[in-house]
């Protein structure tokens, strides 16, 4: 038993030391600081569909941000018009984003790399306009207000507490989902079109059913995420899903690394605390020249944002999973090389760093 | 085995420091309420400093000076405001954590003068439920001050945008009370309020519109909306529109060869740096009238005003802010009314007696603003600013005409 413990691959470990993170960081956390990572693992899904479609299937999408703008207002009527339990309401809403997902899936088949980034951007441009247009369904732009969730079964734990779980749950199956899917038929052949999907049709894969799959998988990802996103911050409105969430999920799942299942975990934390910080802790950064802080106060949060972003990509042009792959490697052969110097013989199990 | 304990170190070390992390920023205040101490006042605002909104961030700097200023005339019954500003970009999911940031981990007194009418109404019911002030929010919709009895502890300043367009509605049937009217109204609550302000001010005389048309704030321009007005035969045009869309509206009229007798302009569209804007792209100006409740700083009747020259002495000391924007005055004016509320809290400086200050009390005349403004809320009345003046343009500036109307008591 221990030395299976001891042959276990490092990711093993490295799960584990996330799970005892996830788990126990609500009885640590203050309150907010629980809101604040809830709404990280709402975005690691989101980040996670995304990826299912651009990292593994190689098909860019700039238009995120409606299909969590269709799970969240899909939530929003149901809970306030049919006084349905939000509960319920959340998987009606990946159901339905997914499914809608699938069609746009159909005429992105004949759009190629540029031309798909341009046909989602435009589904995330028209998004906020096409909420305000039936007023009578949508509110439109009053929005609509939903209570913060109630913790079931009279649990004595506050509103954010019980959100953080539910989402960590629903984000932990959805994540085992994805992990397996990509481990199977379906990811070697969603990953074989990527690669070139001329050699995957000769290869008998259907381009055209696994490529409109992705799309629905993707949506339905983005619809339980958006529907989370309006139950967390407990209002939905058009300017609550403007172009720029779309462009922030998509550099999340850039920063956080494409086409790996622990990214859009690292994504999701880039994509909510990155504009955090580049906003409040650059400022307050006493060693930053003061005509650089100036000037970068003058230009707004959006410039720091940049700069940090910059910065990520020179450092970690894989995302934070690239980073970590390479530090783990150079980590690896330091070790190994400590054995050889102490005992002038290669360390016996090398594997097992 | 050596390295299984190394492995084992490692992760010890890590929970110790996520322990550590955790459990910062969570000290209480031991002062008369949350947010304040023997010494400081911490207020919370958010508001747009990047997006599509940015141009209004400059407020927050305004505010921030104006309490810098009464900090350095030694604050505010001893106490100096700190002024802590997050930026939402204008968009209600940012809100939410933002506000959520500033009352739970930085433990704001209360939240001031935050910006705009979606991310504020995103977080009203979740500050009502913390009993946070929402002082002072930076919108005119109708909705702030006219549902106070359910969200006792929010409060409008500015004139609620129905109050402004029944002041036009009062301006027309006075002056022009055989005028066409057609209105051009941003499709959206903001257009809305406006558009039934001015419905309800023309009362029986409402059959004096004959024409409304409505355009998408994400709409290229708004052409073929002002010919379909100029057929109409309107002689009289509203522009209830944002800036953006205002500005080449009045360009459009101007090309369109039409001069209608009267172009009423909303306030918000009205600063004179639009108007700058809309003359160098070769509008004419001709007839616009809008109306004001600030003292416009570019105006030289103002130029030895105090109220005029104490906003000027605020403003030098603020390096971002254009002396010439009507924003800062605006985040002056409402800066002023805080400092007023908290003065009168005097050493009961709590959360409930200072909404109860602001909501019920409120009775201040403001050197920011026109002469004879005054702001008053009762218990009766959560508006605070009910009464305009009609301004007209010409020579290149505003001008103030006739006297100041009054709309208190028509909104309820």
């Amino acid at each position: 038993m221990l030395n299976r413990l001891r042959q276990a691959p490092p990711r093993y470990w490295l799960v584990l030391v996330v799970a005892v993170f996830f788990v126990g960081l609500p009885s640590v956390a203050t309150n907010f600081q629980t809101f604040e990572w809830a709404e990280v693992l709402i975005y690691a899904i989101a980040i996670m569909g995304l990826n299912i479609l651009v990292g593994y299937n190689g098909q860019i999408s700039l238009g995120h941000g409606a299909f969590m703008a269709l799970g969240a207002y899909t939530t929003a009527i149901l809970v306030h018009r049919y006084h349905i339990d939000y509960l319920a309401t959340i998987p009606a809403a990946g159901l339905l984003t997914g499914a809608v997902g699938f069609l746009f899936g159909i005429p992105a088949l004949r759009l190629s790399a540029l031309y798909l980034a341009l046909a989602t951007f435009a589904l995330a441009v028209v998004t906020p306009s096409l909420i305000k247009r039936p007023v009578s369904i949508t509110k439109g732009t009053e929005g609509i207000v939903l209570l913060p969730p109630v913790p079931p079964f009279g649990l004595q734990i506050t509103s954010e507490v019980w959100l953080y779980f539910l989402t960590l749950g629903i984000a932990t199956v959805l994540f085992w989902l994805a992990w397996n899917l990509v481990r199977h038929r379906p990811g070697r052949a969603l990953r074989a079109i990527r690669d070139g999907d001329v050699a995957a049709a000769a290869s008998g894969v259907n381009v055209a059913g696994y490529k409109t799959l992705a799309f629905g998988i993707s949506a339905f990802y983005a619809g339980i995420a958006g529907s989370l996103y309006g139950v967390a911050t407990s209002y939905v409105s058009p300017d609550t899903f403007p172009v720029s969430l779309s462009i922030l999920l998509l550099v999340g799942s850039v920063v956080g690394g494409l086409g790996s299942i622990p990214g859009p975990l690292l994504g999701g934390i880039a994509a909510f605390f990155l504009p955090i910080l580049s906003q409040q802790w650059v400022p307050a950064q006493t060693w930053i020249p003061a005509q650089i802080a100036s000037a970068v106060e003058k230009a707004g949060p959006a410039v720091s944002y940049g700069a940090l972003l910059i910065l990520i990509m020179i450092f970690a042009p894989n995302g934070g999973v690239g980073l970590i792959r390479t530090g783990y490697g150079i980590l690896q052969s330091r070790l190994r090389a400590a054995g050889d110097r102490g005992t002038g013989q290669a360390p016996p199990d090398a594997q097992t760093v | 085995m050596a390295k299984t304990g190394r492995r084992l170190a490692a992760l010890v070390t890590f929970l110790v420091a996520l322990a550590g992390c955790g459990g910062s920023g969570n000290t209480p205040v031991t002062a008369t309420d949350v947010g304040v101490t023997s010494s400081t006042i911490l207020l919370g605002n958010t508001i747009a400093q990047s997006g599509p909104a940015a141009a209004y961030g400059t407020i927050a700097y305004a505010e921030a000076a104006y309490f810098n200023y009464i900090n350095s005339q030694g604050g505010v019954n001893g106490r100096t405001i700190t002024f802590k500003i997050l930026d939402d970009g204008y968009n209600p999911a940012n809100t939410v954590p933002l506000t959520k940031q500033l009352v739970e981990q930085d433990q704001v007194f209360a939240m001031f003068s935050g910006l705009g009418t979606q991310t504020q109404t995103s977080v009203q019911a979740y500050l009502n439920a913390k009993k946070v002030p929402q002082l002072f929010v930076a919108t005119g919709a109708t909705t702030f001050s006219k549902d106070y009895s359910t969200n006792t502890w929010t409060l409008g300043w500015q004139p609620a945008y129905q109050g402004e367009s029944r002041i036009y509605a009062a301006d027309v049937i006075k002056n022009h009370p055989t005028a066409k009217i057609g209105v051009l109204y941003q499709n959206d609550d903001y257009g809305a309020d406006y558009l039934k302000g001015l419905t309800d001010g023309l009362g029986s005389n409402a059959s004096m519109i004959i024409d409304k048309q409505s355009y998408d704030v994400t709409a290229a321009n708004v052409t073929s909306q002002l010919v379909h007005l100029k057929a109409s035969g309107a002689d009289t045009i509203f522009l209830f529109s944002t800036p953006g869309f205002t500005i080449p509206a009045l360009v459009t009229i101007t090309k369109l060869g039409w001069t209608p007798s009267q172009i009423y302009l909303n306030s918000v569209s009205a600063p004179q740096v639009y108007m700058g804007i809309a003359a160098k792209a070769g509008a004419a100006l001709q007839n616009v009238t809008s109306v004001s409740y600030l003292k416009d700083p570019t105006d030289p009747q103002w130029a030895s005003d105090a109220g005029m020259q104490l906003y000027k002495t605020v403003i030098a000391k603020c390096p971002t802010c254009n002396v010439n924007d009507s924003f800062n005055i605006y985040g002056v004016a409402v800066a002023y009314t805080m400092v007023d509320v908290l003065k009168q809290a005097g050493s009961n400086m709590t959360r409930a007696n200072v909404i109860n200050i602001a909501a019920n009390q409120l009775n201040e005349s403001n050197p920011f603003l026109l002469p004879g403004v005054s702001l008053k809320t009762s218990s009766t009345d959560h508006f605070p600013i009910t009464q305009e003046q009609v301004i007209t343009w010409s020579a290149n500036a505003w001008h103030l005409q006739g006297s100041l109307i009054d709309e208190r008591g028509t909104l309820k």
